[in-house]
């Protein structure tokens, strides 16, 4: 039995165990409380290794290409951030970096960092503010907008030119959801207790 | 599960932002800083000045928004004539080339999105000041909307950045970020703020003084 408060409404609540895939909720406002899982460690390190290679091809393999007649032109994910940089248009260069390169990035070297030791039963320094920014970050890891401004970009040049989507984009595509399938695979309930506990 | 029906506050405990660990509330809370027990994160009973906060923030944003609807968000340059597009003008653009579709998402990431925040956080800022709470479950569910829908308004900000990408120079046109994409990111980013800088338990505390 563990007590805990609704991060939305403050009631405070008495939960037993839980078996695994169980949500709580609160019974005042219907907030999420946490959800239990099985074997959350395993998955989280399977799906978190998955995410860096996609992202490793994401970052260095050509995105979009467009062609128009002898001209072809082909970019990476970078390009665009790189060329706003070189406008002068900083803040929005930075912004559209750490929002789709870097951001998520450190969500999955953050997992990384918490999760090895987990699972390899040792303790490592910094564990607990490592997981304290990961979480913070969450809400600004955007890749599912950036996707959608890719469909948007290609039926804006479509009558321009023809846009041709390249290995990278898939990787991304493919990213968004690896790393949603790692995100809810943490049990954030389990990591504080044996972060807490010691191994 | 067996709810103790009651809030943290009232039982003098305090709840971790960050591990959600319940626990004593310190002495020194109402006087300084003081950290959780459990994970190190500032400890605070409710989100620190929030609604003074949550004003500013909204305020801020609601101002940038008039030059970001306003000013050019891209500048198209091909063959020695220049255009400049402004939100509301790649809107009217899409639908009157048939992809109506695609003006209808721009338009509301990029509009009626923002508004819709205003609007919304405003009205849940009133309701807390000046405790006119009667259906706190359905304020609740507002907020979680709010903070769920203003990460979509960064689409437009992406689609600059690709077009700037894609056609750049050695082509027959050349396309660049206008003024207005940078008020826009700020809009984004404020209202995103906005959003986390109100805590909804507030919402369940005009309740609970109405019981006692």
């Amino acid at each position: 039995m563990h007590r805990i408060a609704c991060h939305e409404c403050d009631l405070v609540h008495d939960i037993p165990p839980m078996p695994a895939r169980a949500t709580a909720r609160c019974v005042r406002c219907n907030a999420v409380l946490f959800r239990a899982q099985a074997n959350s460690i395993d998955r989280t390190l399977a799906w978190t290794f998955a995410g860096l290679v996609l992202y490793v091809v994401a970052v260095s393999f050509p995105f979009l290409a467009m062609k128009n007649g002898p001209i072809f032109n082909e970019t990476g994910l970078l390009t665009g951030i790189q060329l706003l940089f070189e406008q002068g248009i900083i803040p929005l260069a930075t912004l559209v970096f750490l929002t789709c390169v870097l951001i998520p990035l450190i969500q999955m070297l953050g997992l990384l960092y918490i999760f090895v030791p987990l699972k390899l039963n040792v303790r490592v320094q910094y564990a607990m503010p490592v997981f304290r920014l990961f979480k913070h970050v969450k809400p600004w890891s955007m890749m599912e907008i950036y996707m959608l401004g890719i469909l948007v970009s290609i039926v804006k040049l479509g009558k321009m030119a023809t846009i041709i989507p390249g290995l990278a984009v898939i990787a991304f595509g493919l990213l968004i959801f690896v790393l949603n399938f790692a995100l809810a695979s943490v049990d954030s309930h389990m990591v504080w207790e044996r972060l807490e506990g010691g191994s | 599960m067996k709810p103790a029906r009651t809030s943290a506050l009232r039982l003098g405990l305090v709840s971790c932002s960050a591990c959600h660990l319940l626990s004593r509330k310190p002495q020194a809370l109402d006087h300084g800083i003081t950290y959780c027990p459990r994970c190190g994160e500032e400890l605070h009973q409710r989100k620190p000045n929030s609604i003074a906060r949550t004003w500013a923030l909204v305020i801020a944003a609601m101002v940038f928004y008039i030059p970001a609807n306003v000013l050019p968000m891209t500048i198209t340059s091909a063959v020695g004539t220049v255009s400049a597009d402004t939100i509301m003008s790649g809107v009217i653009y899409f639908m009157q080339h048939g992809s109506w579709e695609i003006a209808l998402v721009i338009f509301t990431a990029s509009v009626f999105v923002p508004f819709l925040k205003f609007i919304i956080l405003i009205y849940l800022l009133l309701a807390v000041q000046f405790k006119l709470v009667k259906q706190p479950k359905d304020l609740t569910r507002l907020y979680r909307f709010t903070e769920a829908i203003g990460r979509w308004s960064m689409l437009d900000i992406y689609v600059v950045t690709i077009l700037v990408a894609l056609v750049k120079l050695g082509f027959l046109a050349d396309i660049e970020a206008g003024p207005a994409a940078l008020y826009f990111a700020l809009v984004v980013v404020t209202t995103m703020v906005a959003a986390e800088s109100f805590d909804p338990r507030l919402i369940w505390d005009v309740v609970g003084e109405k019981h006692e």
